[in-house]
């Protein structure tokens, strides 16, 4: 038993010609929040569909719980407690919390041809899940469309911490959101990490990541600028470190100048 | 939206969930009445019979063979629309089912005339026959990802070119008659054509309850299958859609497939087996029909393919899939069979009929437009 669930070691993936990731080397802790940075282009969607079993590394190698894997599919990965919740969700507007809730492992009982939808129990779990995270459903049944995009994101979480997932992989979880919907989410992801799981949360946004993570790995063009324990480094650090920080810093400069130049004039 | 600064407030109700519970009840029961997808259906039926009971109230319309009259047209629409109703809410058209009935009708009534098949095995042969191309017309569907709007035109055509060719090729005629003196006695054929509660129609004609003719028997001799089929399929498929997984995938298929697909749903087995249900539903339509007259005809069926979209958009089903219900769309059904045979009774110009179809898809559309807003919008 490793001390790590998740260890990536120099894991590289190639599409063709496009080196989309270079000897990566990634740890995640079970009760730790992941943080994986990175502005676009970096290599954050790759390197999260090669940990979600949708892309296999071109190198390297993937280990689960101390044990190398290859994982062919997203259901391979699934079935191995790694669920991702991507950004659109996979929930169906039309339909009750209690139905995307169980859509595709719907809970039933009775036997043969009588086999069926245990409606009744599956609205309490769905209910009780969801209250887990920090969200109170009002009615079970009511069509998902009705609620907000954060709370669309807590059910898409509870859903996966339901059915088993040790580790959740979010898709910019907070991309999409405005500020307390952001801060639900993030208390939803902190509710899950209590649990004992190992989130691994994808985001360019700083000021969501820090307060949350205890670890913080930072891509840039395909690269690791390598991976630091919270402790190690602050907001301003890490804000440089990603794509972007010294654009920021030029970008801050520039803007100055604008302003001496206007006080001048 | 309140529920962002109640958790800010207080979190532990979070932990309650009883407390959920009780806002739920706060909602009235006419409210919650309000989003059911059948409820437009069911106050369009009331609507329809108190009009015609004011207009057409002693004309026999509500006399025990009118209502039987009323009851068998809109069963037999409600057959078809039933197995249109899951395969819309799984986001799938079928134009294909009118052709399938006159094709079905003429693959059981063939090899039963022409060929002395008994009659049992001719309609075996038929469902097979429907359940295959219901088959093909969902594999094709499902692999290319063309529309089945399209796909099922194709079928449209095909079917009922094939109908006419072939029974003109086999039997040199497009109307085979004489099926009913080899279904006399044939166990499978009295599924469909027969009636059942001889007994309760005979004792109800005693105690005066239902008129009777000289000699003592009623005018309505029993209870035509094809209604039961229609209240069969009805009360079984509803319960598929409502309390099954299946029913569940039918709801997830329509409303987002990728999303289905992502969460495991086999949508392509869902639509596939829906398609063939359309079949069957259509092959159960053209026995019903076959054992009744005796004869099969090439044209059996012409429109009722749209008259089924209708009816299951009356009844609260949206086009665009993820909603509807099979009992909203066999209220849809009943509205279409007591106004086809009210305007018959009151003696408007059945011209009318048509009008009144068009008009009444057109509110049915608007109102379930509104539904989906009502439904999906979101209470930020």
């Amino acid at each position: 038993m490793s001390e790590f669930i998740i260890e990536l070691k120099n894991v590289s993936r190639y599409f063709g010609s496009v080196i989309a990731l270079q000897g990566i080397n990634m740890q995640v802790k079970l009760g730790e929040v992941h943080c994986l940075l990175g502005d676009n282009g970096a290599g954050k969607s790759t390197l999260i569909k090669t940990l979600a079993g949708v892309h296999v590394p071109s190198e390297g190698e993937y280990h689960l719980e101390g044990k190398p894997v290859v994982f062919k599919s997203p259901v391979q990965a699934l079935d191995a407690g790694i669920a991702t919740v991507y950004q659109d969700l996979a929930l169906v507007p039309l339909m009750s919390v209690t139905r995307n809730f169980f859509m595709g492992r719907e809970l039933t009982k009775g036997r043969g041809l009588f086999k069926r939808f245990d409606l009744e129990k599956a609205n309490d779990i769905a209910q009780a899940g969801m209250a887990e995270m920090g969200i109170n459903v009002r009615d079970p049944s009511q069509a998902i469309g009705t609620m907000s995009g954060g709370e669309k994101q807590c059910l898409a979480i509870a859903r996966a911490i339901h059915f088993g997932a040790k580790v959740l992989i979010l898709d910019e979880p907070t991309a999409a959101l405005g500020v307390k919907q952001s801060a639900n989410v993030l208390k939803v992801v902190a509710k899950a990490k209590a649990r004992g799981l190992a989130v691994i949360l994808i985001t360019h946004n700083v000021h969501h990541a820090y307060p949350i993570a205890d670890r913080f790995t930072l891509l840039n063009r395909g690269q690791s600028l390598g991976s630091f324990l919270k402790s190690e480094v602050s907001r301003e650090d890490v804000l440089e470190m990603m794509a972007g920080g010294q654009e920021l810093d030029a970008l801050t400069a520039e803007l100055e100048e604008f302003s001496r130049l206007d006080a001048t004039a | 939206m309140t529920e962002p600064t109640q958790l800010v407030e207080k979190p532990e109700s979070a932990s309650n969930v009883s407390s959920g519970d009780e806002r739920v009840r706060k909602v009235p029961a006419w409210k919650r009445m309000l989003h059911r997808p059948e409820l437009g259906a069911m106050s369009g039926a009331l609507l329809v019979f108190v009009f015609f009971f004011l207009t057409a109230g002693d004309s026999g319309m509500f006399a025990s063979d009118g209502i039987m009259n009323w009851t068998t047209v809109s069963a037999q629409l409600g057959l078809i629309a039933i197995s249109a109703c899951l395969l819309m809410i799984a986001g799938e058209f079928d134009l294909s089912i009118g052709s399938m009935i006159g094709f079905a009708g003429m693959m059981m009534t063939i090899p039963a005339v022409y060929w002395g098949w008994p009659i049992w095995s001719a309609i075996i042969f038929a469902f097979a026959g429907a359940l295959l191309i219901g088959y093909l017309n969902g594999y094709i569907v499902v692999k290319t990802g063309l529309p089945s709007f399209i796909v099922s035109l194709a079928f449209l055509f095909i079917l009922r070119g094939l109908t006419i060719a072939l029974s003109i090729l086999f039997t040199n005629r497009t109307i085979v008659g004489g099926v009913d003196k080899f279904a006399e006695g044939d166990w499978l054929a009295a599924a469909f054509g027969g009636t059942i509660g001889k007994w309760l129609f005979v004792w109800l004609a005693d105690v005066g309850i239902i008129s009777s003719y000289k000699d003592g028997t009623p005018v309505v001799e029993g209870l035509p299958m094809v209604v039961v089929w229609c209240f069969l399929l009805a009360v079984v498929a509803s319960w598929v859609l409502l309390r099954t997984s299946y029913g569940n995938w039918i709801f997830a298929t329509g409303g987002d497939d990728k999303a289905a697909r992502n969460v495991g749903v086999p949508v392509d087995k869902v639509k596939i087996s829906l398609f063939m249900f359309t079949a069957f539903t259509a092959t159960v339509y053209a026995a019903c029909q076959v054992f009744e007259f005796g004869s099969a005809s090439a044209d059996r069926g012409v429109l009722k393919e749209f008259e089924a979209i209708i009816a299951v958009v009356i009844g609260g089903a949206l086009l665009t899939g993820g909603y509807g219900s099979v009992i909203g769309a066999c209220f849809g059904a009943l509205i279409f069979g007591v106004v086809q045979m009210g305007i018959f009774f009151t003696g408007i110009d059945s011209d009318w009929f048509r009008v009144f179809l068009g008009a009444m898809l057109l509110i049915a559309v608007l109102f379930n437009n509104y539904i989906r807003k009502k439904v999906t919008e979101a209470r930020h």
